[in-house]
Order: structure tokens, then sequence, then C-alpha cells
């Protein structure tokens, strides 16, 4: 089995987000960045399948040479190769065409995404991917087992979760609970050194159209001071729910 | 040039985000000086969208269609966009409608904006303001495509009535054997009891609860509220609650009208997942919280005391305000 998994390259949960150049540019100054939380359940699940049935894992993203520590980093905790798409990741539709391209060439029998990528949030790659390529898709997926041809996978839904069963070449929007937060690696020594050996390709971007464009950002609006009420004084905080923010 | 709107429906009724997409659709329209139709499927009593500002009803009835399926259902919504001629269309965030939306996307090689949370800033061109950075952060995103899909994000543009009488038209899409390629083996949901996703109240513990014996109290004051229970992301790791209550940045996102955080410091990643709802709750043992500087309301105090007594009162006050 051919896995491609495909890698975002996000700041770190716990940064800060600043704008810049008149708030139309996110401020990557003194920014970490890592690989997106939901791509790295995915390639965490395909080391498993690269451990016990024997696949191999090619990793790709959309991005300049500044995303390279990212993809090394999912080269060192065990993807086999990588695939840098030389390119902005401006956008959904963007990004879905490029991907697109390398999975037809590479002629992988599942691909995996996460959810969505925690900078922008889209959540729409993985599905576009699917229309492009014609190929069977399952979002949210919690749970993935393939059996030679077929796939069965749970996906979770509003107020619970779906058995599914559909067979390859299958793109997943991954998140937590295709493995666990404790099974996620951090890459070893050895992992960081073969890393370097292993083959990065760089792809120049394909003709494609943008879907949207982000033209401006702004913060949200600074949060006026806590309201405390005393511990012994509950019925205040009942009649402020009640009469100040009506929300019971 | 219309505006075509996805009204999602489960069971035979329609969501609550399915009048909040008609609403929006309704207001673009009205900037855009067009009509909106809506796409129901399966949903009986199509009609009730017409109170939302909806003109025009393509009405889907088929058994194929009964359980969700994205891409059947992306198909049959693509058809009617061709049908209508549409250049935007307006759907819900709920799991199911941002799984269809992103398979529609890609098949129309539309332009598509997710978590929308106002109406159109400008229409020539169009551009809409959306959250971004996991809400940390707003983004002014302008389409650049012939369609358009705006993904309105749950509690936030609202409910407007226009009342209009509809014309309902029966719409039979062109399905086949490939649009069910993927299938769905058994549904395992909750009945009777809030969701996360549509709660308007939630109510989430954390490891200030001390250990997963000491929930019963979490569940009492969310069932006094109608509320749904949610947890932390180290609760969820720790087992003490499911995954599928753990909110935050890597779990569930929260938009609800309230938010009562019980024993939650209020890590970053978990204000992140929760900070779109619209009023915030804290009750911390500990004053320098970190959730007391995102908070609207709090509580310093021991949980175990407090939410007792909250629960007391409130039960009070629902009997004096039944």
């Amino acid at each position: 089995m051919k896995i491609l998994v495909c890698i975002s390259n996000v700041p770190d949960t716990t940064s800060k987000i600043n704008f810049t150049e008149g708030d139309t540019k996110f401020d990557t100054n003194g920014v970490q960045f890592v690989i997106n939380p939901n791509d790295e359940f995915g390639l965490t699940r395909a080391m498993w399948f690269k451990e016990k049935q024997g696949a191999t894992i090619h990793v790709a993203t959309v991005g300049g040479p500044e995303v390279e520590p990212t993809i090394r980093k999912a080269l060192a905790i065990g993807a086999d190769e990588a695939v840098r798409i030389n390119a902005e990741p401006t956008d959904g539709l963007f990004v879905a065409q490029q991907l697109s391209e390398v999975i037809k060439t590479g002629a992988y029998d599942l691909i995996i995404a996460g959810r969505e990528s925690i900078d922008y949030n889209g959540g729409m790659v993985p599905g576009m991917m699917s229309a492009i390529l014609n190929f069977n898709f399952i979002n949210t997926c919690i749970g993935l087992e393939i059996e030679g041809n077929t796939a069965t996978a749970i996906r979770e839904i509003d107020g619970g979760k779906e058995k599914i069963s559909t067979t390859l070449p299958l793109i997943i929007g991954g998140q937590k609970g295709l493995v666990e937060e404790s099974d996620l690696r951090i890459p070893n020594m050895r992992g960081i050194m073969t890393a370097r050996q292993k083959k990065l390709n760089v792809l120049e971007p394909v003709e494609a159209n943008h879907g949207t464009e982000d033209i401006k950002f702004e913060k949200p609006a600074a949060k006026g001071a806590v309201k405390l009420v005393e511990a012994d004084n509950i019925s205040q905080l009942i009649d402020l729910l009640h009469n100040e923010a009506k929300v019971i | 040039m219309s505006v075509l709107v996805y009204t999602e429906s489960d069971n035979g009724k329609f969501k609550k985000n399915a009048f909040e997409a008609a609403s929006y659709a309704h207001k673009l329209a009205e900037q855009l000086g067009t009509s909106v139709t809506a796409i129901t499927i399966n949903a009986p009593d199509s009609e009730v969208i017409g109170n939302y500002g909806v003109s025009k009803i393509l009405k889907v009835t088929n058994d194929k269609l009964s359980i969700f399926n994205a891409k059947a259902f992306a198909t049959a919504i693509s058809q009617a966009v061709e049908n209508e001629g549409a250049s935007t269309i307006v759907v819900s965030s709920s799991t199911d409608t941002k799984y269809m939306a992103s398979i529609l996307a890609g098949a129309l090689k539309a332009g598509y904006c997710t978590n929308v949370v106002a109406p159109p800033l400008s229409t020539n061109p169009l551009v809409v303001k959306r959250t971004a950075f996991s809400n940390k952060g707003f983004a002014h995103t302008q389409f650049k495509t012939d369609i358009n899909i705006i993904g309105v994000s749950s509690n936030a543009y609202g409910i407007f009535e226009n009342k209009v009488s509809p014309k309902v038209e029966n719409f039979e899409p062109d399905l086949n054997d490939s649009d069910f390629s993927v299938q769905s083996v058994n549904i395992d949901k909750v009945v009777g009891k809030a969701t996360i996703a549509d709660a308007d109240i939630v109510v989430s513990g954390g490891r200030g609860l001390k250990g997963p014996e000491n929930w019963g109290m979490i569940e009492e004051l969310a069932d006094v509220l109608g509320a749904a229970t949610a947890c932390s992301k180290p609760v969820s790791d720790m087992g003490w609650r499911s995954h599928s209550e753990h909110v935050g940045q890597t779990g569930k996102p929260v938009a609800s009208n309230l938010y009562i955080a019980i024993g939650i410091s209020g890590a970053i990643q978990h204000l992140a997942g929760v900070n779109a709802s619209k009023v915030k709750v804290v009750i911390n043992t500990d004053p320098e919280a970190p959730f007391f500087k995102a908070a609207d309301y709090g509580v310093v105090g021991d949980a175990f005391e407090v939410v007792p007594i909250l629960i007391e009162k409130l039960k009070e006050f629902k009997a004096q305000n039944a």
C-alpha cells in the first residue's frame, strides 16, 4: 500500500496571532511552526500501517523553502520520502489542485490529510481533492482499518459516530481518534539523522486557479473585564445571566 | 444569478442551521438584487423554509438519500446549482454539511469560504468576513471564482423571519452507483440529548473536577439547563470522558450562546475552540486561571461547593420562570 500524507505547516498551538503589512499578512515573527495537529494524527496512523502492513509513506506539502524543517520532522518520524510543491498555499482550491497532481502521478492507494489546518481552518482540501480525482472520501475520520482493497472507518458526526465502509483509493480527512495523543511520536536522534538522507523532491506548481484570497485580517475586539460573582452569592450569577446576558 | 441555499434537515425536520443559512442567503440575495432558491432533501414540511425569505424550493424526495451520504448529496446539490444557474451557494457549518460542501466545491471548481460570521462586506467583488487562526483572528476573504460557496458559522449571523409563500418544485437528481461508493454501515447517535454542535448552552468540565466519578454534578447542571456536556483535552486524554466531548483546538468547536467552564484553567488551545461562544462563565478555585481573562462572568470558588448551589438556585429559577 502506498500512502500519501498531506501536511500543513502551521503556527504552534500556543502562538500569539498578529498581523503585519497593514493587516494583510500573518506575522510569522517569533512564531514556531509545526506539523498541523490533525495531519500529525494521520501521519502517526500511517506509521502504524507501515509497521504492521508494510506500507510506504510519502508526505506532501505546498509551501516555500521555509516549510522544509516541518517536512524533515515528518521524515524523522518515519515517512520515507517527501514532496514539496514550491508555491504559497494561498487558498484551499489552489492547494487541492496542486496536491491532486502529486496524487495522480504517484498512484497512491490512501491519502491522509487533516480535517482542517489550525491556521486558516478552511477544512476543504481533502474533499476538493476527492472531487477532482474522483476518489472516495471520508471526513472527520476517527478510526481507520484497511484490509486489501477495503476500508472500514469511523467518522465523527454531530452527536455520535458513523461506521463507514468503502474501497481504495481513498482520501481521509483525519483528526484525533485516528490515533491517541499518547501515540504521537517525538523523532529520535536516529530518525533525525536518517531524515537528512531521505529524498525531498521539490516540484514547481501546475497551472491552477484560486478560489479565494484573504485581503485583510483583523484581531478580535479586546474583551471587557470579567464580572466576578462571590461564591456565596450564586443567585447574582443567575440574575446576570438572565437579565443582563439574556442567555438563560 | 440566483442564490441557492442548502437547508439541512434531520429525520424530516429542518435543523436550526437551515434557518440560519436561509436567513443569510436572503440577506445576500437582497444585496445582490436577486432571489433565493432552497434545496431540501427529504424534508416533508419544506414550505417552512419560506418563513426565512426563500421564494423557491427544489424539493428532493428520494429513499436513497434517507441516510446522509456526502458524495450523493453533493451530486444532487451540484445539479440544483446547474438547474438554477446559481452563482452563490450558501451552506451551514454542521459536520455533515462541511463534509458535503468540500466535495461540492471541488466538483464545481468553486471558491469556498467556511466559518463566515457576518453578511458580505461587499458584493462586487464578493468579500466575506470569517474566523481564522482558530478564532484568534478574522479574515476578509474575497472570492475569485464564478461560482462561490459561503459556509455560514453556527450561531453567528442569526435567524431572521421574512415570510414568503415559496414556489415548490419537485427535483429529481440523477444519481448513479458511484455516488454511493462510500457507504454507511451504522450510526451510533445520542438521541434526545443536546449535542455540542447544536446546543444553546454547553457545560464543560476540566481537570479541576479531580476524577470521572465527580461528573454527576456536571450532568445534572447540564440537565437543568438543557445543555450539552463537554470537557477539556486533559480530561479526554486521561479517559475520564469520551473523546466526543473534547472541545478545543483539536477537539470539537463550540459556538453556543452560553459556555460554562468548570475547573478548566483556560489554556490557549482550549480557548481557541470555545471563543466563538457568546457568553462565557468560568468557575475555578484559582483566581489567576487564564480563563478569567477570556470570560464574561466568573466565580472564584471550589466547584464542589459552587456547582451544587448553582444547580439548586437554577432549579428554583426554572420553577419560577416556567
